[in-house]
């Protein structure tokens, strides 16, 4: 299993996003007064500066809006794992996270910009939370 | 603090001024108790005006607008920047390396469990622009040669490049750079800058006091300060350059046509390639055109040169090289460099700190011959 690097708390901003991802939940924000999409998270719209802030479930569909493939890296937990992808995914309810595609045979032919994926909750080796990585579909 | 002591000294010596001139000090907040209150202890300098901008490599563009803003406002007369780091002999990994966060934030807690380097995210900016454009790999490499170029004719690039055992301290070609590995798709290794150690000084002065200088100045004309960060449905392939530099080339009333030197910050060939149409040297997506043919070298009859010190791509790149920006367009704008352009009367410096890819600064500064 991987071993990636857990959040870390106190840090009251992102602390919902992760309740949510144990629960097996992609949750993000929206502005109940100017209805922004608000991602990432944080305790008032940044588009009107509100704080009266809704918190939603995500269907976990998107797109690959870029990504790259690391091929050398010295960051603990990712040295030993070969060539791995970090990407932007577009969410379909318009908000764009950072994260990783897995499952390519060989990610550096086989994922594309555009490409349709869905999140899914990968387990770790250690901590108490799965992290969040998206998949083609 | 040792290397930005000898720095300001020689810039002052280059300039006929005296160490007690000094009444402004900007510095970057980096290095060993740095910053506006220990640096200014260890010097000596008992300025009117402190200001310890941080925003990454682009500090001193960004410095440079506020020295020059000061110095308008009567706030100070003589001010310094500088800058000094020993990232290669501290053997500091800053592109593949991780950011490690000693207590989590907001950005460390949604990003740091997927091992993104600070190149995979330039390369992903690269990807997108890649994909929008079509633009080619060959145009990107094309700024590593142009770059490498320059940088063979400056002794002091070579000598860096030496110093860190470079295979191949010689002119390279497309072929070369794309023959090189791939760090990060698809960034390969001959479009990363170095990291190096390094360091420099620049003097800026009041108008009255540039008068009596031992060597001709060059005058401040415009400046423009952004940021960008990742926003939901944002273009990260426009940098905060596109706001920067209109701001910048409407103060100076000069249009990106006129300029003869362009300093861009190229940490890799992506960042000149999206600052280059942020600044509107060409339409974006286009900058291909533009670097095409070694077109940008500095012995080449088309009016905008790239980059005549080496860059970060093989001269100096110890972390923070918007200084050097400046330090080259003057050179340039004296007549100094060692690839220097005939007749050079504009020069634009711009800098990009932070991650290109995500939260990052532009500064640009035009400068104009005496």
């Amino acid at each position: 299993m991987p071993n990636r690097p857990q959040p870390a708390f106190p840090e009251p901003n992102t602390q919902e996003y992760w309740e949510g991802v144990k629960a097996g939940e992609l949750r993000y924000q929206t502005c109940n007064d100017c209805s922004n999409v608000v991602f990432t998270p944080r305790r008032h719209c940044d588009r009107c500066g509100g704080t009266n802030l809704a918190t939603k479930v995500s269907k976990g569909e998107g797109e690959v809006y870029t990504y790259s493939v690391v091929r050398q890296s010295g960051m603990p937990g990712f040295r030993e794992m070969g060539a791995y992808t970090v990407a932007y995914v577009d969410l379909d309810e318009g908000f764009r996270v950072l994260t990783s595609v897995v499952g390519a045979a060989d990610p550096t032919k086989d994922i594309k910009i555009g490409d349709r994926v869905k999140v899914e909750f990968e387990k770790q080796d250690s901590g108490d939370y799965p992290i969040p990585v998206f998949r083609q579909v | 603090m040792e290397m930005k002591a000898q720095s300001i000294k020689a810039a002052l010596d280059d300039a006929g001024l005296k160490w007690s001139d000094v009444d402004g000090l900007y510095d970057a907040q980096d290095g060993e108790g740095g910053g506006g209150l220990g640096l200014a202890a260890y010097l000596g300098f008992k300025p009117s005006v402190i200001d310890t901008t941080q925003v990454g490599g682009s500090s001193y563009e960004f410095q440079t607008a506020h020295a020059w803003r000061d110095i308008t406002a009567g706030k100070c007369k003589v001010a310094v920047l500088s800058y000094g780091s020993t990232a290669a002999s501290n053997r500091v990994a800053i592109g593949t390396g991780g950011r490690a966060a000693p207590i989590p934030t907001w950005a460390s807690n949604m990003e740091g469990s997927y091992g993104g380097t600070l190149i995979s995210n330039y390369a992903m900016v690269k990807n997108r622009h890649l994909h929008m454009y079509g633009s080619t790999m060959e145009q990107f490499a094309q700024i590593s040669v142009t770059t490498r170029k320059h940088a063979m004719r400056n002794p002091e690039a070579v000598k860096a490049m030496t110093d860190l055992q470079f295979v191949g301290i010689n002119e390279i070609t497309v072929a070369d750079v794309l023959d090189s590995r791939i760090i990060a798709d698809p960034l390969h290794l001959l479009e990363c800058c170095m990291v190096s150690d390094g360091g420099g000084a620049l003097v800026i002065v009041s108008a009255d006091v540039a008068r009596d200088t031992k060597k001709k100045p060059v005058w401040i004309i415009g400046s423009g300060e952004a940021t960008k960060y990742r926003e939901n449905g944002g273009d990260i392939t426009v940098s905060a350059g596109a706001q920067s530099g209109p701001i910048a080339f409407a103060e100076a009333d000069v249009k990106p046509s006129e300029i003869d030197i362009a300093m861009i910050y190229d940490s890799f060939t992506i960042t000149v390639a999206t600052c280059l149409e942020d600044l509107g040297f060409a339409p974006k997506g286009q900058f291909g055109d533009l670097v095409k043919d070694g077109q940008l070298n500095f012995d080449n009859p088309y009016k905008l040169t790239l980059n005549t010190d080496g860059g970060g791509l093989s001269s100096n790149h110890p972390g923070m090289r918007g200084l050097f920006l400046l330090l080259e367009s003057v050179r340039q704008l004296r007549g100094e460099s060692t690839s220097q352009v005939d007749g050079a009367k504009l020069a634009v410096a711009h800098g990009n700190g932070g991650l290109l890819g995500g939260t990052h600064t532009g500064g640009t500064v035009i400068l104009a011959k005496d």
